[in-house]
């Protein structure tokens, strides 16, 4: 499952022209890899691993996967704002989101 | 005096990360407000960290490898700081760099507005190359490394022209992409060893022994970092991000950025955590070779300075990767020193076309000309990294690329070898270009009245081309014992590392 | 916009505020945090923004007072941290642990997301402003 949206990541970074739409391919993959890492922190038949006062301590899921998952959902928001903020200059200064009109750079 | 009591060399390693992180918010803060008050403080703070650096080479010296354990927790619970000589190697490099290029920008940056804003996001792109150093946590380890790499992106997009936006969202793309299979990579191996900590994972890879997921790791490893190292064939955003950039975050870039976030994670992972097999050394060998040839190359044929000086890294990267990746303590002893002595060329040579592009505009090699009559000191100091770089004695590069070459022949690469001869005769002849049109003949009229550029960027022009020309004195017997072969030692250990780190916890 | 988004609006916004420092002093016992207050709370002001119009929801926060909040959180979070030098570590917990399950226990933690929740929500919200304040002039290609 996370493996098809990783995919389609991808595909929409690779291959599609428009500006907006790459940067949502991003989003896409980025949100896969995020899915893979809760997916590593399953175990069977485990609760929400949070201690509350009167709960006797069962089964819990791995924790620490998702202490990771939130740092790079964080680092994730961080990264999205930049390269949205940069496309917004980028269509100031063309006037166009398609990625084979802004060619300047050659070599 | 005993060293390894003093409050600060007990505490140093948590410093590497603090003093630039909290100098980036502090010069964000009041750098608006006081005059002149984000220069001073940023090269304080370079200044320091450059001198703990070097105190911590004294400190590997005297107790061996330290590891700090942050707040307490012990490893493999805990996030643990690593300092052993590799580790003080870069740092002294890095430090170095980023000291003498924050003096240039006293300068050089006073054609842009904001400067303040440059300073925040160079001292935390700082504070991210130390944190990939220092740490021994693989998590931690991608966390420093998006931090270092997020505050490039901006870096590249500094002065809000054309040419760099479109480069910045190149890199951009390319970067995250890197570090979204870095990420899928620690992934799996957390799903294989339930352990962040890099010794004790690189134990228990040990233990599991040869796997199929160890190899999609290593393969997605080498994808994201190569990446971010510039190898071929994923190189193709430093052509276009370095000579966008402006001249010192080009210099930090190329010198700097892409050895410690590529090169160094590299060979700490597949060295200490991952173990070099005989299939991953002849794939980072035959990378670099591609890497030096395709950069050399491509680097005849352009006339934009800085772009040329972007591929002849490409070019020298594969000498380091390939040297390293030979696994004989020659030939990492070969790739380190090669590692130290690019990061101070390429970044002199950077710095001489920020000064060029300072007095007189333009970045196209085909309007220069007899820059050396109006612009002494840059021209020399060119001169001087330009023979470095091509390997002439007894400048440093010499030194390197000799031992890179034996270290080969030693091996038995024979056809890498003359692969390797080759292309530095390739780089001598795109530097002479360079001189010759840059430097040498006929002054141009529209260039008559150029001036020299001024004393702070001098002096760290001057200061790179003296280590250069000294360089080749790290192999002494006496100094390369204490310096250079003591990181080689770390990494050709190998999986003792492991044992090192969790031999050493109290 | 609307009177309906004007008047729920106004009645909501302090409970969205309010909720979003439940989430962060909570941030030990129950999911949570810095970073989700953080976000919570900078949606607050951004609910404001969408509904009345950026005047309004600038004279709340100017611009200057978000990255001075921006930069505060940023420094006491790292003044925190080195403070456990005191204890002898970086980042220790030096503060008096209570049991567990009570609203003061957990040593720093709760310091520290204090500290995170200025930093994210003042940074959002002048991402947010940043992004919004850029006028765009369309070219005619």
């Amino acid at each position: 499952m996370c493996f098809i949206l990783f995919s389609i990541g991808i595909y929409c970074i690779l291959v599609k022209r428009n500006l907006i739409k790459i940067i949502i391919g991003i989003g896409i993959a980025e949100y896969a890899v995020n899915l893979f890492f809760i997916l590593v922190g399953y175990r069977a038949q485990g609760r929400a691993p949070i201690l509350a006062k009167q709960q006797v301590i069962q089964n819990m899921v791995d924790p620490l996967p998702q202490a990771l998952i939130l740092t790079n959902i964080v680092i994730g928001l961080a990264v999205t704002v930049l390269i949205v903020a940069i496309a917004i200059r980028i269509y100031e200064k063309y006037g166009t989101f398609d990625i084979t009109k802004i060619r300047r750079l050659r070599g | 005096m005993n060293l390894a009591s003093l409050p600060v060399t007990r505490n140093l390693l948590p410093l590497f990360v603090a003093i630039p992180l909290g100098s980036a918010f502090l010069v964000s803060l009041l750098g608006k407000r006081v005059k002149g008050f984000s220069d001073t403080f940023s090269n304080v703070a370079t200044f320091s960290l450059l001198s703990i650096s070097l105190l911590s080479l004294l400190l590997v010296k005297h107790s061996g490898t330290v590891v700090y354990k942050v707040g307490g927790w012990i490893p493999p619970i805990g996030i643990c700081m690593v300092l052993d000589s590799l580790t003080s190697f870069m740092l002294i490099t890095i430090n170095l760099i980023a000291f003498l290029v924050t003096i240039y920008s006293i300068s050089y940056m006073e054609r842009y507005t904001a400067k303040w804003k440059f300073y925040t996001l160079f001292l935390l792109m700082l504070a991210g190359m130390n944190g990939v150093i220092v740490t021994g946590d693989m998590f931690n380890l991608f966390v420093f490394l998006e931090i270092a790499s997020i505050s490039s992106y901006a870096l590249v997009a500094f002065g809000v022209e054309h040419e760099e936006l479109e480069a910045s969202f190149k890199y951009m793309v390319m970067g995250i992409l890197a570090s979204s299979f870095i990420l899928l990579g620690i992934g799996f191996l957390y799903s294989l060893t339930s352990t962040l900590n890099m010794a004790d994972m690189s134990r228990t890879l040990a233990k599991i022994g040869d796997n199929r997921t160890v190899f999609f790791v290593s393969v997605l490893f080498l994808m994201g970092f190569g990446l971010k190292a510039a190898l071929v064939p994923f190189h193709a955003w430093l052509p276009d991000a370095h000579p966008s950039a402006p001249a010192p975050i080009s210099a930090m870039l190329s010198g700097v950025l892409i050895k410690a976030l590529g090169v160094y994670a590299l060979a700490r992972i597949f060295f200490n955590v991952l173990g070099m097999t005989a299939t991953s050394s002849s794939i980072f060998m035959v990378l670099g070779t591609i890497s030096m040839v395709l950069g050399g190359l491509l680097a005849l044929g352009q006339e934009d300075i800085k772009r040329l000086f972007a591929y002849s890294s490409i070019s020298q990267i594969g000498y380091i990767v390939f040297a390293v990746g030979m696994g004989t303590p020659l030939g990492i002893l070969a790739g380190l020193f090669h590692l130290f002595n690019h990061a101070i060329f390429k970044s002199l040579l950077f710095l001489n076309s920020g000064s060029i592009e300072y007095a007189t505009g333009t970045r196209d090699l085909r309007k220069m000309g007899g820059l050396t009559s109006k612009m002494p000191v840059t021209g020399y100091s060119s001169l001087v990294g330009s023979m470095s770089i091509s390997g002439i004695p007894p400048f440093s590069g010499f030194w390197s690329k000799l031992l890179i070459i034996l270290a080969a022949i030693q091996a038995k690469h024979f056809v890498f070898a003359a692969i390797a001869v080759l292309v530095s005769i390739l780089t001598l002849a795109y530097y002479l270009k360079v001189q010759r049109l840059a430097f040498f003949g006929e002054l141009r009229d529209s260039l008559k009245g150029i001036k020299e550029v001024p004393l702070t960027m001098k002096l760290s022009m001057i200061i790179l081309s003296i280590i250069c020309i000294f360089g080749g004195l790290l192999l002494i017997p006496g100094v390369q014992k204490n310096f250079l072969s003591l990181a080689t030692e770390v990494l050709v250990n190998g999986t003792n590392y492991a044992q090192i780190i969790l031999g050493s916890i109290k | 916009m609307t009177l309906i988004v004007k008047t729920i609006t106004r009645l909501t916004v302090g409970l969205i505020l309010l909720y979003g420092i439940y989430i962060v002093t909570h941030g030990h016992i129950s999911p949570g945090g810095g970073f989700a207050g953080g976000v919570i709370i900078a949606l607050s002001f951004i609910h404001l923004m969408l509904a009345f119009g950026k005047d309004l929801a600038l004279r709340k926060l100017s611009e200057k007072l978000a990255t001075f909040f921006e930069n505060f959180g940023a420094i006491m979070f790292l003044t925190i941290g080195l403070l456990g030098f005191i204890g002898g570590y970086f980042f220790f917990n030096f503060i008096f642990k209570g049991k567990p399950f009570n609203l003061f226990s957990a040593g720093i933690i709760p310091l520290c997301n204090i500290a995170i929740c200025f930093k994210v929500g003042a940074g959002l919200f002048a991402v947010f402003v940043a992004l919004i304040l850029l006028k765009v002039p369309i070219k005619k290609e």
